[in-house]
């Protein structure tokens, strides 16, 4: 581990301890949504569109209907008709028409697998039973996948009420005309004329990237009874159970009072749990039958109808000097959003040229829809397309001056107080801390061994998310804390923010206890995810520790008959001062505790905060390849993943964040992909087809910890989760360029790929 | 469409003989999920490709999803439910929580299955041989190492001679 030298001594911080949900969770007896029981609970199911694009002429339902044990069939036209709006998603935001379309289509279905109608019946089996037995009659429309062909004026078009004016670089769309571009963004910084004249190489390049799914294990699910009393409990596995409760509240029309949401455990989510899907329609469907429904995806629809991230095509050009400062950038990203508008490209501009100080540069961002299912985000969601593309071309620039590729990086990294794309200023960084730590790693200073093996590296930047959270503590007179989160517990949050309450409070990590709660019983917390969690939850864990700290005072200062001034809190959770008398009087927190109840009552202290004091993310990353060139399988022999982690809170699961996150990145990398056929048809909704990452595709990830601590976070945190996904990509294609001499321009790079370029040469 | 029929099966699930009500059409996944009330067999495909729903059926390692609940007259069932004893969790368990080998720990029910029965067949494993072992389960958190490193921490536990 790098550290930097003013990090404190921490006494939990740091440590390994084992979570407090994990004996329930090798146990099976952790409840996720999919394992809600109720009385009386039908079992809900969806039918969906078998084209990429269709009018629905006519749906009856009625042979559905008279099936025995169906008890009720729900379409579009049973939820309340929506306005256009915005509603804010905690990671994006959703018009809600757009998202009760989604959730059961209105009068188009936009995508292969989007859904048309859901059913309640007493058993699973009869539900899908059931579906069979709607007559939906389609008249099909002409549909287009790709983002560049969905960008030109006489594509199909999606939505004929969307209009955007664009006028740029070949992109010519009058405000009057129907089009399928739904935004279009520009950032601007310096003069790019004046760079590339300054410049002694220019490369251009052009890139797409593939479709990718999250691929959490396990698959959406939702759980509603619609009470008499109008009251609707949902039980989900989401990563917030707060935007949860306002979208249902939107699609339904409901106040958010009369929902109540409960988070489940969850099986992964990597952005794609935050749209509901489920959820309406259970809701919907319990309020027909008066009985609770739950509902659970199965994986092909999990593939066709829930967000992947966006196929995407990208041109880079970059000039340099000689000596390989950069001077000047021109980019123009286009994302494809799927069905609704949306896509993450507005991060994909931002986070593009953000590790490098680059003075001159012009971005183009371009959000358009496509007949592919609704985009929803994913880790770091827009990022990996952007700065694949600018890696890729950084690396060919320093290979064409012969330049070692990291020394390069180092050269034109920011620091703090260098400005970023939009003219911000960076605060403390650890961009060159990353890159420094690369250059000497083992790894890095390695030989590579054997035929068709090279080695690539790449750079990646999240910004790392704010936003609210919400937490209270009850002190028990045992000196234990309940510790109640709004935060929905993913991968180890439920420990990290007690680890940093007991180290406000200066006691162990075993007094205190963390629970999830419903959003009934906490305050508002923003979703789990932007890598936000461990920072603004520490927050308020830090914030709860001091409001602790001052009422225990108080409560010592009151028994001993002074002033709260002259009592002190020690670190170790033991208070001292004089009483009245002048003689010297301590309590250890222990002590204090089973005094409470006798001496005023127990302590309770609840925090709702919103912190902007984000500290950003470095990655850099080394991949080893060795290419098989009968087979055209690349074998990952190394890997290596760099990362400022600020302060690592539980360095194991900061470790496994990043491991995972880079194991994603490798799949991005080389294997997985959306694959559609020519009728616009989703060919590989399965496990078995869309082939992510097993374990013996993936070396061991060696994880280094760069910590930079954040100024803007009492313990230093800046956020994990969502930089390692970004480098993987380019540092394979880059490797790759170093081992068989090819540059790949799409990604994934498949056998398949790999054999196209080899094969006719050899 | 399969027709429907109500079976009444009895087998012996964790030590324990249990006799429930299924339906013809229930894979084995969703009889021990719905009928027998075992949540811990997670289900992550429904088709074979994710091991989140393996069981331990007749000393062999299935998934459940593929096999149908029909078939499981008479048979010995080992589910996650049944991994620990009254005096605390297994090896395998224990690891995988000191080792930190699960996120989120939906796959974890069936890691923790295939590498017991890794484990029975092969107690000391190479890194290579655990990771093509568990080649049928797939994890979307963690990256495989730490799950790695927590079987063979186990596999060595298991391996010590008893005390
Ligand atoms: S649910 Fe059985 S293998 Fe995936
Ligand atoms: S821990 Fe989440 S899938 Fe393995």
């Amino acid at each position: 581990m790098v550290a930097t030298p003013e990090k404190p001594a921490y006494k939990v911080i740091g440590t390994r301890p084992v979570r407090p949900d994990g004996v329930d969770k090798v146990t099976g007896r952790a409840a996720y949504g999919a394992d809600v029981v109720l009385e009386g609970m039908l079992f809900g199911s969806i039918l969906r569109a078998p084209h990429a694009h269709a009018r629905i002429k006519r749906i009856d339902t009625s042979k559905a209907l008279a099936l025995p044990g169906v008890k009720a069939v729900v379409t579009n036209a049973d939820f309340p008709a929506q306005e256009s709006g915005t509603l804010d998603l905690g990671e994006g935001s959703a018009n809600p028409k757009w998202l009760v379309d989604n959730v059961l289509a209105g009068d188009k279905t936009l995508y292969h697998g989007h859904a048309v109608a859901a059913v309640a019946a007493t058993d699973w089996h009869i539900a899908e039973e059931a579906l069979g037995l709607i007559e939906v009659e389609y008249e099909p429309l002409p549909f287009v996948i790709d983002v560049r062909e969905a960008m030109l004026g006489t594509a199909p078009i999606l939505h004929h009420d969307l209009r955007t004016n664009v006028r740029a670089r070949g992109v010519d769309t009058p405000k009057d005309r129907e089009t399928n571009i739904a935004m279009h963004m520009r950032i601007e910084k310096g003069d790019i004329a004046a760079g590339f004249a300054e410049a002694d190489i220019v490369i251009e390049r052009e890139f797409t990237t593939s479709q990718f799914h999250q691929g959490y294990i396990e698959p959406q699910n939702g759980t509603a009874y619609w009470n008499q009393d109008g009251q609707i409990t949902v039980w989900t596995s989401t990563q917030g159970s707060f935007s949860v409760r306002d979208q249902m509240a939107a699609l339904l029309a409901q106040p958010v009072a009369k929902i109540k949401v409960v988070p489940m455990e969850i099986g992964g989510g990597f952005g794609g749990k935050i749209p509901v899907y489920l959820e309406p329609v259970a809701a919907i469907l319990s309020k027909k039958t008066g009985r609770p429904v739950k509902m659970w995806m199965p994986r092909e629809a999990v593939f066709q109808a829930t967000g992947p991230t966006s196929a995407t095509w990208n041109r880079v050009k970059i000039g340099a000097k000689k000596d390989g400062t950069l001077v000047a950038a021109d980019l123009e990203l286009c994302y494809a959003a799927g069905a609704y508008p949306g896509s993450a490209v507005g991060a994909g501009v931002l986070c593009a040229l953000a590790p490098y100080n680059l003075a001159n540069q012009r971005i183009d961002g371009y959000d358009v829809v496509t007949n592919t299912p609704k985009t929803a985000a994913y880790r770091a969601p827009g990022a990996p397309a952007s700065e694949y593309a600018v890696e890729a071309v950084v690396d060919e620039i320093a290979r064409a001056l012969d330049i070692d590729p990291m020394e390069m990086r180092l050269k034109n990294a920011p620091e703090e107080g260098t400005t970023g794309s939009t003219g911000a200023p960076w605060p403390r960084i650890g961009a060159k801390a990353v890159i420094t730590a690369i250059k000497e790693s083992p790894h890095y200073n390695s030989e590579l061994q054997g035929e068709d093996v090279g080695r690539g590296v790449a750079l990646g930047f999240w910004f790392n998310g704010g936003m609210e959270s919400s937490s209270s503590a009850m002190v028990n007179p045992d000196g234990s804390i309940s510790l109640i989160l709004g935060s929905t517990d993913i991968g180890g949050t439920r420990a990290s923010l007690a680890m940093q309450l007991a180290e406000s409070l200066g006691v162990s990590y075993e007094d205190i206890k963390p629970q999830v709660v419903d959003t009934d019983s906490v305050g508002y917390t923003a979703v789990t995810g932007g890598s936000r969690t461990t920072f603004a939850g520490g927050w308020v864990a830090y914030e709860l520790g001091q409001e602790i700290r001052k009422r225990l005072v108080e409560r010592a200062a009151r028994i001993w008959g002074v002033e709260p001034s002259a009592v002190t809190y020690g670190d170790n959770g033991v208070i001292t001062g004089m009483d009245k008398d002048g003689k010297a009087q301590q309590f250890t927190f222990d002590e204090i505790c089973k005094r409470l109840p006798s001496t005023g009552g127990h302590i309770a202290v609840s925090v709702t905060s919103r912190k902007n004091t984000t500290g950003p993310a470095y990655a850099g990353h080394i991949a080893d390849v060795k290419v098989d060139r009968e087979t055209g399988k690349v074998t990952v022999l190394r890997y290596t993943a760099v990362q400022d982690v600020g302060t690592a809170i539980h360095p194991a699961y900061v470790e496994g964040q990043i491991q995972g996150g880079a194991a994603q990145g490798i799949g991005m990398a080389l294997q997985e992909e959306y694959w559609y056929d020519d009728q616009g048809r989703l060919r590989n909704g399965s496990f078995l087809d869309y082939r992510m990452p097993v374990a013996n595709d993936l070396p061991p990830i060696e994880v280094i910890l760069v910590e930079v601590p954040n100024p803007g976070h009492p313990y230093g945190v800046r956020g994990v989760g969502e930089a390692p996904i970004v480098p993987p990509m380019a540092a394979i294609r880059n490797a790759l360029r170093d081992a068989i001499g090819v540059n790949f321009y799409h990604t994934p790079v498949t056998p398949t790929r790999i054999l196209d370029e080899l094969l006719p040469r050899e | 469409m399969a027709t429907s029929e109500k079976l009444v099966i009895t087998s012996n699930i964790n030590g324990e003989e249990r006799t429930f009500l299924a339906d013809s059409r229930d894979s084995l996944l969703e009889a021990l999920r719905e009928r027998v009330n075992l949540k811990g067999v997670k289900e992550g495909c429904n088709n074979g490709n994710c091991g989140a729903c393996a069981v331990i059926l007749n000393g062999r390692l299935v998934n459940s999803c593929c096999v149908m609940a029909a078939e499981v007259e008479g048979a010995t069932i080992e589910t996650v439910e049944g991994l620990a004893t009254p005096e605390g969790l297994a090896p395998l368990q224990q690891c995988f929580l000191e080792e930190a080998a699960l996120q989120c720990g939906i796959c974890t029910p069936g890691f923790l299955m295939s590498s017991t029965a890794l484990l029975r067949e092969n107690p000391a494993p190479t890194d290579d041989e655990v990771r093509f072992w568990l080649a049928g389960n797939l994890c979307r958190c963690t990256g495989y190492d730490k799950i790695i490193l927590a079987v063979q921490a186990a596999a060595e536990q298991m391996r010590a001679p008893k005390k």
